[in-house]
């Protein structure tokens, strides 16, 4: 159990270094954004269920509750990261934020 | 009536989730507002339409969720390796999409607009009428597009017809 929950949070880890190594390397707004937004959908819900887990190694009712609680977080967080990441991006399109494209790369 | 009756349920486990105390008092503090929500808002939850069990809506929402996160995994690989990559600038080609759907409830559209979004690699941008707008990263990503997604949503949430 302590294992798995190990390996759940290190992968999240791994998946929110990649999501800032995006941020970081990808040419524009847009593109930054699948990145920011993207490590929340996987990474966040990894390392959840990890810390979900790890609560559960010392097994009791009351920690079942807390570790259903926190699962409950990673379902919000599913609801709540694409709504966000859907707003910003149209409120960039809407004011007319230009997207990189391939020609930008040729010149 | 079933709808009331599901809403309370839904809102007593919830309840009972946050609570953690089983003792009378408690229990029946929790028992109480289920019951006045659950009288003033029913409707919001489980809102109707005649021709399909909400049972069967629940049980199409539980099988899709599985898949939906192995494609979120599969996805989420794809864009760790775009970048990783050294030459990453080659491989992405950012685009807009548009296309048609076939989904007809107001939730089903939403649903797979939310999954197009979690998905990395596509987000939504805007549902006008019938028509999508995604940006897409990378050209394979938006050719993929809505296919199978579409088709597991509207099978899980969307009426039949």
């Amino acid at each position: 159990m302590l294992w798995i929950a190990g390996f759940l949070i290190v992968a999240g880890l791994f998946f929110f270094a990649v999501g800032v190594l995006g941020i970081l390397r990808f040419p524009d707004f847009y593109t930054r954004l699948h990145a920011a937004g993207k490590c929340d959908s996987l990474a966040a819900v990894l390392v959840i269920a990890g810390v979900a887990l790890y609560n559960l190694t010392d097994y009791s009712l009351a920690n079942l509750l807390v570790s259903i609680k926190i699962m409950a977080i990673a379902v919000f967080v599913f609801v709540a990261s694409p709504t966000a990441t859907h707003a910003i991006t149209k409120a960039a399109l809407v004011i007319g934020v230009e997207p990189w494209t391939r020609k930008d790369r040729e010149q | 009536m079933a709808t009331k009756i599901a809403t309370f349920i839904t809102m007593l486990l919830f309840w009972v989730m946050l609570s953690g105390m089983f003792d009378a008092f408690h229990f029946s503090l929790g028992v109480i507002s289920c019951l006045l929500v659950t009288l003033f808002s029913h409707e919001l939850l489980f809102y109707g339409d005649k021709k399909r069990s909400w049972v069967l809506g629940i049980l199409g929402v539980v099988l899709y969720f599985p898949w939906l996160f192995w494609q979120i995994i599969v996805a989420n690989l794809e864009v760790a390796y775009i970048v990783l990559h050294p030459r990453m600038l080659d491989m992405i080609d950012p685009c807009l999409v548009r296309f048609n759907t076939q989904l007809k409830r107001p939730i089903a559209r939403v649903a797979l607009a939310q999954s197009i979004t979690l998905t990395p690699g596509t987000i939504t941008v805007n549902i006008d009428e019938d028509q999508f707008t995604v940006y897409a990263l990378t050209r394979s990503a938006a050719e993929s597009l809505p296919g199978e997604m579409e088709r597991r949503v509207g099978k899980a949430l969307d009426s039949a017809s």
